[in-house]
């Protein structure tokens, strides 16, 4: 089984998120950027399936700037086979939306017809938690959200899915798209030799063009704001005290 | 001229850095607290180091390395430079003096040690001998076959944990014009040898947990076989493996100085008095100038003194002048920090005052700032005969 793993690159989690003065988005000028986090967890389960036996290979792609091409090497990097570059975009800035980039995935699977796609259940800086469902409407193949645990056996996957309040355990046909979530697993450091080896593995480049895919915008970013800063607190010196601030303030 | 890492160093300097963030400063606060790294964390580090490749990446891939050229290396202690030196100690470096090993040597000491399965120290200064090398009272006299040792030498970081030390002492005198000269030899010495004791040193102010230790060695009685290269060779040995030690005090400066430097710059940016983000006032902003400008030079004035030992070229010079101004620039760089931090940074809530400490040491061992000077001037003036 061949394992399809679609990274995207994004201004890394430690990163103090700045908005741009005229509120058009969020500044990634010289901002540090990374592989999206949930997205390394789908590349760490992918190679996890391959020490096991239950893949023959995984491949990461990444839609987006030239740049996601570093990206893409992380995750080679992580030990994944090979690499497609989708080079969408010219300017940092120009975020492709879930419904381009699902198209697209949709023809690299047509493609490369891999058994299953592990994706990262959203990006950090979008937050859109929309691509995997939209890409499994698009191929009409099952598909099994939020996974914190997956298990597959023959034809069908077992995934236990983080929902609201708990736990639900769902079984799918394969082939399959599995959305993961953070407590799957613990992705794994890049290690030495394989950072060496990772320029040495094949990553080919393409454009949305190629697929004809029009990643135009159908959005509109009305405005990007701050998140409101949160007032002080105040440090109370007894339970009388605050039941007393408590009721003062309303809340009791 | 190229300015800027290839992929792959730029790879590894991330992993390096997330490792350092992950698995090194969650520890930091407590090993300072206590002065104890835990036997399982040292462990743990030691195994995550091994299974990622990166342990004894100095070392050359024919004896089980990585084969990282010395820029490369660089790259890597920059990052460890961030953390706990008592923490980022197991993050494997072994000492690249090992590579003089010869025959059995080699499966006795070289090759475990890159494994991660033998752990080594360099053992040098003692009392009577810190900058002044030669001074050594540390010596070995043949006794029948073999040699018999008897001294003591002191700040020996990382003995705690060695299962062998690399020892430097005085195997004889020569009469030369310049008066009498000691000769030196260097032994491979096993933890455990009868006559040989490792004790606690003293309470140091830098680097808490990174402990210094004292080595007594009373009639401690070596084969033949413990001696590292040449007998009477140790000044040999010292010139072609030493260098590493003061280019990793460099790199870990700049490692270190970056990273107080973020904080630093922060808190320019946020905390506000007399109505503005202390920044704003002239005094803390060319302060955060001066820094960056000061981390930068350092910087590029060490991966330059490795390169140009990955070029083979001379580096002697330019290594002493990378030693020599990164730990002084550490020092300026983290008094800034302390000051635009003001009284908090004093406060062990924050590790401010930890960096504060902790540098202080980078412009005394592995050569002492004045020691750097000596070598950069003799080396421009010896030349013109002066």
């Amino acid at each position: 089984m061949k394992v399809l793993v679609p990274v995207k690159r994004v201004i890394d989690y430690n990163v103090k998120v700045r908005v741009k003065s005229d509120g058009s988005g969020v500044d990634l000028a010289n901002v540090k950027m990374s592989m999206n986090p949930f997205d390394e967890i789908a590349v760490e389960e992918a190679i996890r399936l391959k020490e096991a036996g239950k893949a023959e290979e995984v491949v990461a792609v990444s839609i987006g700037v030239k740049q996601s091409q570093e990206t893409l090497r992380t995750a080679l990097a992580m030990g994944a086979d090979r690499a497609i570059l989708i080079v969408a975009a010219d300017d940092v800035h120009t975020d492709i939306e879930p419904l381009a980039v699902a198209k697209i995935l949709k023809a690299v699977i047509d493609e490369e017809a891999p058994g299953l796609v592990l994706c990262g259940k959203q990006a950090i800086d979008n937050d859109m938690n929309a691509t995997g469902q939209m890409l499994a409407a698009l191929t009409g193949w099952s598909q099994g959200t939020f996974a914190s645990e997956l298990d597959i056996e023959g034809d069908s996957a077992t995934v236990t899915r983080e929902v609201d309040g708990g736990l639900q355990t769902i079984k799918i046909k394969m082939p399959a798209i599995v959305s993961v979530d953070l407590r799957l697993n613990e992705p794994r450091y890049a290690s030495l030799p394989n950072i060496m080896k990772a320029k040495k593995k094949p990553l080919d480049e393409k454009t949305a063009a190629d697929y004809g895919v029009d990643t135009a915008p159908r959005l509109e970013i009305v405005k990007t704001s701050e998140p409101e800063t949160r007032k002080a607190g105040e440090i109370v010196g007894s339970v009388d005290e605050l039941v007393a601030k408590l009721k003062e303030a309303g809340a009791l | 001229m190229q300015f800027g890492p290839t992929e792959e160093q730029q790879m590894i300097v991330d992993t390096v850095r997330r490792f350092v963030e992950t698995e090194i400063y969650p520890h930091e606060a407590e090993v300072e607290r206590t002065g104890e790294v835990p036997a399982e964390l040292a462990e743990a580090i030691k195994s995550k180091c091994i299974e990622t490749g990166f342990y004894a990446c100095n070392f050359p891939e024919e004896v089980g390395g990585a084969g990282l050229s010395h820029l490369e290396f660089a790259l890597v202690e920059r990052e460890l430079g961030r953390g706990s030196m008592a923490l980022t100690h197991f993050f494997g470096r072994p000492q690249n003096i090992l590579m003089a090993c010869e025959g059995e040597q080699r499966e006795r000491y070289l090759l475990p040690a890159v494994r991660g399965e033998r752990m080594d120290a360099l053992a040098m200064t003692e009392p009577g001998a810190g900058s002044d090398v030669r001074g050594m009272t540390c010596s070995a006299v043949r006794d029948g076959g073999d040699w018999v040792l008897n001294g003591t030498k002191h700040f020996i970081s990382g003995a705690e944990h060695a299962d062998f030390i690399i020892v430097f002492v005085a195997t004889g005198e020569d009469d030369t014009p310049r008066g009498k000269k000691k000769r030196i030899t260097t032994f491979l010495v096993d933890r455990g040898t009868p006559g040989f004791t490792i004790r606690d040193g003293y309470n140091s102010v830098s680097h808490r947990g990174y402990k210094n230790m004292i080595l007594d060695f009373d009639n401690c009685r070596l084969p033949d076989a413990q001696v590292l290269g040449e007998v009477d060779g140790g000044f040999a040995v010292m010139n072609e493996w030493l260098y590493a030690t003061r280019i990793t005090v460099a790199t870990m400066s700049v490692g270190r100085a970056r990273r107080v430097f973020d904080m630093a710059l922060a808190q320019a940016a946020e905390r506000e008095q007399f109505g503005q983000p202390i920044g704003k006032f002239q005094g803390v902003g060319f302060q955060i100038a001066d820094m960056i400008t000061e981390i930068d030079a350092a910087d590029w004035l060490t991966l330059a003194a490795a390169w140009r030992l990955d070029q083979g070229l001379p580096a002697n010079r330019e290594i002493a002048s990378a030693k020599l101004y990164s730990s002084e620039m550490l020092a300026r760089v983290t008094d800034a920090a302390l000051q635009i931090f003001g009284g908090m940074g004093l406060m062990d809530d924050l590790p401010i005052e930890r960096f504060w400490r902790d540098a202080r040491v980078e412009r005394i061992w592995d050569g002492t700032s004045e020691i750097q000077r000596h070598i950069i001037s003799r080396d421009l003036l010896r030349p013109l005969g002066a």
